[in-house]
């Protein structure tokens, strides 16, 4: 188990490639392809270079009834990075990122948003809930779901004007959405219900993005086009927080995760803590992929024939 | 006499197009039925307000009625939240028990006044115009137009202020609340517009007509738009033609007016859900046999794909064979080949089928699954 506080990143510029020399100890090889994406000006650019952590959790427990949910967390997620929030059903994942927005009060422990509690900095954070949590149905059109994003800047009573709409279209264009805008949103495929999802949040020009599975159900495209950009997002300094399923490609999406079981299991950079030891710990000995493997075969199984070790 | 017909439409529909507007958001929350709960608690809370004011038509009746509105949704939601009964049930707890106490209150202690049950549930619409009000020996109107025309401009200006904040709130409550609108507020804010409504229009058209007012035009509009603003104009018209259409449903028929509006109100609703351009019956079904009859097409083409070329494409390819093979009547058999043939997706040749080169392109396509719906239009 890795602990977090060494683990500081300089910065999205000083960043060390996970594959160093350093490194080339740790069980799990890391992914032999980590495209490092050039920013790109017209996505929402965090603090890159910052030290103080995008979200700081302080010996968070939350609890259902006399059930702990989540028991003791703590994290630091520095900024800039790409997390991958990973553990079993009933782990505690989505009340995890439901405690950081505000919407769920902690039993004990506190949540601090780029230094400061969450309602002081609501405009830094976009939220992608899971994509069955809305009614599909609802009379509105995919150009108005975008706009949504854009009702904390817009405030009370007021009318989004030509401005938003512009701004909603050009979100959308990021997604490769921006020829459904008029479209009734029940007339969606789930993947690009989630682009529509992605797009409300980029629009918001937040710095951090928690997103709630959302790779959950959608086609391969749509997998292909929401992790391009939530890379580029991370390489414009923002910091991204994923609640992610699919173990395999936890290396190759994600540079930094979370080992999540009720507690704590292991926090940092994906290099480090993605080990077989630690998912066994969160899974509980049955982890989900790798039932005869050593973890490094896993790892030379996934490797992708194009993918070379930068530097 | 014709303008107390005039005042009687007026006053119903004032009230469809007031009740209009909460009840379509009440719908797309999917919590319809506190209307109707509401519209019944708010009796104790109008009773007790009378004991204080003695006066039936004291303004702080419509504030009691709002507040008690307001402690029946949160009883409702607070036994729901419990998870020992289901919401539906906690709406059926909640507002007879409510109800019952306001009526009891109302035999005990106040059996003397105009306050009587079957005016709430029923209303009385066709005296509504004689109750009037004379202001400095001026008539300007019946009472119950002014009462409810004054709800219609609280909940006029209420959605249109709310609009962005209530569509936000109703479509994505989590999202509302991480953008500080806080969901909780505008429900209640909500509940007290749906009280103030019930209770100002009970008086007049008696709670059962407002619930049919509340819940049966927007699930009209539901099916026939896809947009929020377009569902709310088109439920106050579906609520105001029910109102006219209604009242003179019930001159026709010299029947109750209440009963008559809630009579048009359901009708209505099944006009739409029958006819509706896009989600109706008629168009599901349209769209069903067109679906059908592209997959029968498939079935053909695909059948003859298999078999090109194959020794025994002679007999697999013949017209009466493939009744047979593919289990159809000989109409439908014929139904098919004539409309692929006609659209040249196939060619004839004696008795034998081939495909055309447009034919064949179709049936890969039809096995790679990626045929487009709707192809066939």
């Amino acid at each position: 188990m890795e602990p977090l506080g060494g683990e500081h990143r300089s910065g999205s510029e000083g960043e060390q490639e996970p594959s160093s020399p350093s490194r080339s100890d740790l069980s799990v090889e890391p992914r032999a392809e980590r495209v490092e994406r050039s920013p790109d000006n017209s996505l929402p650019s965090g603090a890159a270079g910052n030290t103080r952590p995008a979200i700081e959790i302080r010996d968070l427990t939350i609890s259902y009834r006399d059930q702990p949910v989540l028991w003791d967390v703590d994290l630091e997620v520095p900024p800039g990075v790409l997390m991958a929030v990973v553990g079993p059903n009933g782990a505690g994942k989505t009340t995890l990122i439901k405690s950081i927005l505000g919407l769920i009060r902690p039993a004990a422990g506190e949540v601090l948003i780029n230094g400061g509690p969450y309602q002081e900095h609501r405009k830094e954070i976009a939220y992608v809930p899971q994509r069955g949590s809305v009614d599909w149905d609802f009379p509105t059109s995919v150009l108005d779901v975008v706009m949504m994003g854009l009702y904390a800047q817009i405030g009370w009573f007021r009318r989004p004007s030509a401005r938003h709409r512009a701004a909603a279209l050009d979100a959308l264009a990021h997604t490769g959405m921006a020829d459904f805008a008029g479209r009734q949103i029940s007339q969606l495929s789930g993947g690009q219900q989630q682009r529509v999802f992605l797009s409300r949040a980029l629009v918001q020009g937040a710095s951090i993005y928690i997103m709630d599975e959302p790779f959950q159900g959608v086609d391969a495209t749509t997998e292909r086009t929401i992790v391009d950009l939530l890379q580029t997002l991370r390489a414009n300094g923002n910091t991204v927080v994923v609640v992610h399923h699919d173990l395999q490609t936890v290396p190759e999406y994600f540079d930094w995760a979370l080992l999540l079981n009720v507690r704590r299991i292991a926090a940092g950079p994906v290099t480090a803590v993605f080990t077989e030891e630690n998912l066994r710990a969160t899974y509980g000995g049955r982890v989900p992929w790798s039932h005869n493997r050593t973890d490094q075969s896993f790892v030379s199984d996934r490797s992708d024939p194009s993918g070379q070790t930068p530097g | 006499m014709t303008h107390i017909r005039l005042e009687i439409q007026l006053i119903a529909l004032v009230t469809a197009i007031a009740c209009a507007l909460p009840g379509a958001f009440l719908m797309l929350r999917r919590i319809s039925m506190l209307s109707d709960a509401i519209s019944h608690a708010v009796l104790p809370g109008i009773v007790i307000a009378f004991f204080f004011t003695g006066n039936l038509n004291s303004p702080l009746l419509i504030l009691a009625a709002a507040a008690s509105g307001i402690i029946t949704a949160a009883l409702i939601e607070l036994l729901s939240r419990t998870r020992r009964v289901g919401q539906d049930a906690a709406i059926g707890l909640v507002f007879p028990s409510l109800f019952s106490i306001g009526v009891i209150l109302i035999a005990r202690y106040a059996s003397d006044v105009h306050l009587d049950v079957d005016a709430v549930l029923l209303g009385e619409l066709a005296f509504a115009p004689f109750d009037r009000i004379v202001l400095g020996g001026t008539d300007i109107g019946p009472r119950a137009l002014w009462v409810t025309g004054t709800i219609l401009a609280i909940n006029v200006s209420f959605v249109l202020v709310f609009f962005k904040e209530l569509k936000l709130s109703t479509f994505d409550p989590a999202l509302a609340a991480t953008l500080g609108f806080s969901p909780v507020l505008l429900h209640y804010l909500l509940m007290a517009v749906v009280s103030v409504t019930a209770v100002g229009a009970f008086d007049a058209v008696g709670s059962v007509l407002v619930v049919a007012f509340i819940i049966g035009p927007p699930a009209a509009a539901f099916l026939l738009t896809d947009r929020l603003s377009m569902l709310l104009v088109l439920s106050a018209g579906i609520g105001a033609c029910a109102a006219v259409g209604g009242y003179w449903l019930a001159f026709l028929l010299d029947a109750s007016i209440a009963g008559s509006m809630a009579s048009c109100v359901g009708l209505l609703f099944l006009l739409s859900l029958t006819f509706a351009p896009r989600h109706g019956m008629v168009a599901a079904a349209r769209h069903r046999k067109l679906q059908r009859r592209q997959f029968t097409r498939q079935m053909l083409l695909v059948h003859l794909l298999h078999h090109e070329g194959s020794p025994e494409e002679e007999i697999e390819c013949r017209c009466d064979h493939l009744c047979e093979h593919l289990r159809w009547d000989s109409r439908t058999s014929s139904r098919v080949i004539r409309s692929a043939l006609h659209d040249h997706l196939i060619e004839q040749n004696g008795e034998k089928l081939l495909l055309t080169r447009a034919g064949r392109s179709t049936a890969r396509e039809a096995l790679s699954g990626t045929v487009p719906a709707g192809s066939l239009v």
